[in-house]
């Protein structure tokens, strides 16, 4: 019968097979990105997966990764961060003097600072923003940062009505005084690295509503004006975002990209599909399964590098048994982290037998767990369980995570093998598990903590007593001690000594058991250049370029 | 028909002040809240959050007031992008979605069809037995396995369009092809076994005994009826299609409304939640109105009642 289309269904039926015969044997690797993509010589466009559509780009009400990358190619700080090792070296500011008591950082900018529409950028411009960030109706999550600045926590919390108090002056145009509540050591390395401190162009802000109000429409494209070596050129949400080089920029001469575009990608294997058509020159992250093709496929464009993040399990120790240490320390023997590493996890993590991140600004921890599975055994038996017996049942609580769950599920066969004891895995949700472990709902929960900067402060600030992420009831009045020692201490060198005793406790009473420190596991194609491998994945880009 | 329309939109009104209400408190008493984060913040700067947003107030007056404001058509600011409403951005994303939507489906129907018809019209010939696999292949092969397939045979095998995103106007192509693939293979089975039942009815049988010929059997007298099956599932489907592109969205990276819906749950979007879900209700609701009305006009059997 003429009358049916039967050629083109057929063609079509035809077409399914073979897709699928095809698919079946498309094995042969397409080349990366960075081998086939050739461009124009002149254009430089560093497209960029960026693991999620940003928020906002408010610098003050930001609190994720993805908006911190967009937003730290928009603004800079009065210092700014080393392309290579992320120490403070000069931005906005040329130069500070730090008065002898350590309190009082005088800040001097830049002659003829410019906003990205022209307008001068002046050191009132950092009061009036640090105003913002403090105003307690304004609810930034990240006020804290500026907490070091006296009076400024009093202000936030609204014990202190009257900001001329707080300690930050314009003494002119070009200098910013800040006075401290006490000393901060690491108080450059913070305005390096956290865009809390840089300054914002608050006249553009109140042009588009109170300036202390949530959600304003300046961060839109067209609206934002911008500081540091690129502006905001376009925001399709969930398209792209492009940033664009910024004329006005003081070291503009030295910006060598012209384009950033971010990509919002969320899921890892559309990204790495990206990553292979060539539509994005890095991704945000590599699917684990993809590990072993790279190494053996595209070694150029793997990137695992060491990342300032640490990976634990929380013990809830107000509750037996875990209200033991034994117990909690024979847990922390009985797993082979080494094995976690090599086996499930498979990045380059370096198993964790101390808190703090070895090599953070100088500061290695001397405390080390050591021990045996027969110590394991016998802390138990000691705390009441021989062998694992009568040990009360158990959960293990992480957030719903392919990773999550496979290291959980080795950690369980380990405790079971090496102590007799069983453990139930119980997953959630994020944010239930993130109610669940603030609300201290649970016995053994899965955390992590990625660094804002690079200090070791950073990790042990948060078992003090009553840290809002503590979580674990943990409290020891002579770590809290020590901590208050620490901030007041004279130099580093002093500083570090005492980080030393709070390491030592930290692992004698090990109210979290450490498991691995984390890396960063991406794939970047081989042309981008100038882009170092930094303990916070942070890549000041104006260094950037690319090889054509 | 005019009466009936009129009660069915009527009936609306209840129906979609349930689910409001449902999904308002629902959503409420999930723990965790659109500012639970891995890190704590103070109890102050919380409470300076919840009040910005009126979550400070009894959660009864929460509801009137939102009931107030959606009287205006206004469906609040989101929590997760703050400087977006919920109405901007429905705005944005629902025309990438009914574009997907309406394309898939439009694949859907024209490659449902064609291996239905012809399915139903050999049946049991090798080329009834071709379709009939092919369709169920379909059915059986989820979108999370077909789109990755077809990403690597025509955008890294063949480098012929892009792996995923919503630039250009190739840049649809595989979205829709793979939405719609299965989609086609329900109308397909749908259409075959439709349109089977049909060519037995004696009305078939007289036509053909008329001397009509065969094109004018099939398409004039036996498709009507043939597809009423199909008729029913497409409206199901066509909310399927617009509310459940969400893994096809994630796949190829789509500007669409289907990952807000899905998402806004996660970030405890409340107010996001909310506008998805009563816009999916409307057209879900609005769709099977249309759908009740297409049948009693394709098939003479039953009456507006």
């Amino acid at each position: 019968m003429p009358y049916f289309p039967s050629r083109s269904s057929l063609s079509f039926a035809i077409a399914i097979l073979a897709l699928f015969a095809a698919a079946g044997c498309a094995k042969k690797p397409a080349a990366p990105s960075g081998v086939s993509a050739a461009r124009p010589a002149a254009a430089q466009i560093w497209r960029v997966n960026n693991g999620a559509e940003p928020q906002d780009l408010d610098p003050q009400t930001i609190t994720g990764i993805p908006e911190h990358k967009i937003v730290s190619g928009l603004f800079e700080g009065l210092a700014t961060e080393d392309p290579k090792d992320l120490h403070p070296v000069p931005g906005l500011a040329e130069s500070w003097d730090i008065s002898a008591d350590g309190l009082v950082y005088t800040f001097h900018l830049r002659p003829n600072l410019k906003w990205s529409n022209g307008d001068p950028l002046v050191a009132d411009d950092c009061v009036q923003t640090y105003r913002r960030g403090l105003t307690p109706s304004f609810a930034s999550e990240y006020s804290y940062l500026l907490w070091f600045i006296a009076g400024a926590e009093d202000y936030n919390r609204g014990k202190l009505g009257d900001f001329s108090k707080v300690g930050v002056r314009a003494l002119d145009d070009r200098t910013l005084q800040v006075t401290l509540h006490h000393r901060t050591p690491f108080l450059l390395k913070i305005i390096a690295s956290h865009n809390t401190w840089s300054p914002l162009p608050v006249k553009v802000i109140a042009g588009f509503g109170p300036l202390e109000q949530r959600g304003s429409r300046w961060t839109r494209a067209g609206n934002l004006v911008s500081s540091g070596p690129f502006v905001l050129k376009e925001w399709t949400p969930n398209q792209r975002v492009v940033l664009e080089r910024n004329p006005k920029y003081w070291d503009a001469a030295n910006v060598k990209l012209d384009q950033i575009i971010f990509f919002p990608a969320e899921e890892p294997a559309t990204e790495e599909r990206m990553f292979r058509t060539g539509q994005v020159d890095m991704t945000y992250e590599l699917p684990q399964s993809k590990l072993d093709t790279y190494r053996r496929q595209y070694p150029e464009s793997l990137r695992i590098e060491p990342y300032l993040g640490i990976y634990f399990y929380r013990f809830n120790v107000s509750r037996p048994p875990f209200n033991d240490k034994r117990v909690r320390r024979a847990l922390s023997l009985a797993i082979d982290r080494e094995s976690i590493v090599k086996n499930v996890l498979r990045g380059d993590q370096q198993p964790e037998y101390a808190i703090s991140y070895p090599g953070t600004a100088g500061y290695t921890p001397r405390a080390r767990l050591t021990g045996t599975v027969e110590d394991a055994k016998r802390l138990l038996a000691e705390a009441g369980f021989p062998d694992g017996k009568d040990f009360p049942a158990v959960e293990l609580l992480y957030n719903t995570s392919e990773n999550h769950r496979q290291v959980a599920e080795a950690i369980q066969a380990m405790w079971r093998r090496n102590l007799g004891i069983e453990v139930k895995l119980v997953n959630e949700e994020w944010k239930v598990y993130l109610t669940s472990q603030h609300t201290q709902n649970y016995q053994i929960s899965r955390g992590g903590w990625i660094a804002d900067y690079v200090d070791p402060h950073v990790f042990l600030e948060i078992w003090t007593t009553g840290n809002g992420n503590n979580d674990t009831l943990w409290s020891n009045a002579e770590y809290d001690r020590l901590f208050a020692a620490a901030i007041a201490a004279k130099d580093d060198h002093e500083r570090y000594e005492i980080y030393q005793q709070m390491d030592a406790i930290l692992v004698d009473e090990l109210p979290v058991m450490p498991i691995f420190y984390y890396t960063r596991v991406h794939a970047v194609s081989p042309r981008v250049k100038g882009y170092y491998p930094t303990l916070l994945d942070n890549h000041p880009y104006k260094y950037i370029y690319l090889e054509n | 028909m005019l009466r009936f329309i009129a009660r069915r939109l009527l009936e609306t009104i209840p129906v979609l002040l349930i689910i409001i209400t449902a999904t308002f408190f629902m959503i409420r008493f999930v723990p965790g809240g659109p500012f639970t984060a891995e890190k704590a913040v103070t109890p102050e700067i919380l409470r300076n959050l919840e009040a910005h947003y009126g979550l400070n107030k009894p959660l009864h007056r929460q509801y009137l007031d939102y009931l107030g404001s959606l009287l205006h058509g206004d469906l609040g600011p989101s929590f997760k992008y703050p400087n977006r409403t919920v109405n901007e951005i429905i705005a944005e994303k629902l025309p990438t979605s009914l574009e997907l939507g309406l394309i898939s489906l439009l694949v859907a129907l024209a490659l449902g069809l064609t291996l239905g018809i012809l399915a139903a019209v050999r049946r049991n010939t090798w080329l009834d037995y071709l379709c009939s696999t092919v369709a169920m292949v379909g059915i059986c092969v989820p979108t999370f396995v077909l789109g990755p397939l077809l990403v690597l045979l025509f955008a890294i095998h063949f480098g012929w369009v892009n792996a995923s995103g919503w630039y250009s106007p190739v840049d649809r192509v595989l979205p829709c092809l793979t939405l719609g693939c299965v989609y086609a293979a329900y109308i397909a089975r749908l259409t075959r076994g439709g349109m089977l039942e049909v060519l037995s009815q004696d009305y078939i049988r007289t036509a053909r005994a008329k001397g009509a010929s065969e094109a004018r059997v099939i398409f004039r007298h036996a498709l009507r009826g043939g597809l009423l099956p199909v008729v029913s599932f497409l409206g199901p489907a066509i909310a399927g299609i617009l509310t459940g592109s969400f893994v096809i969205e994630t796949i190829f990276q789509i500007p669409g409304l289907g990952r807000e819906f899905v998402n806004s749950a996660f970030n405890r979007d409340y107010t996001l939640v909310l506008g998805t879900v009563i816009l999916y209700a409307t057209l879900i609701i609005g769709l099977n109105l249309v759908v009740d009305v297409a049948q009693v006009w394709l098939n003479p059997r039953l009456k507006f009642e």
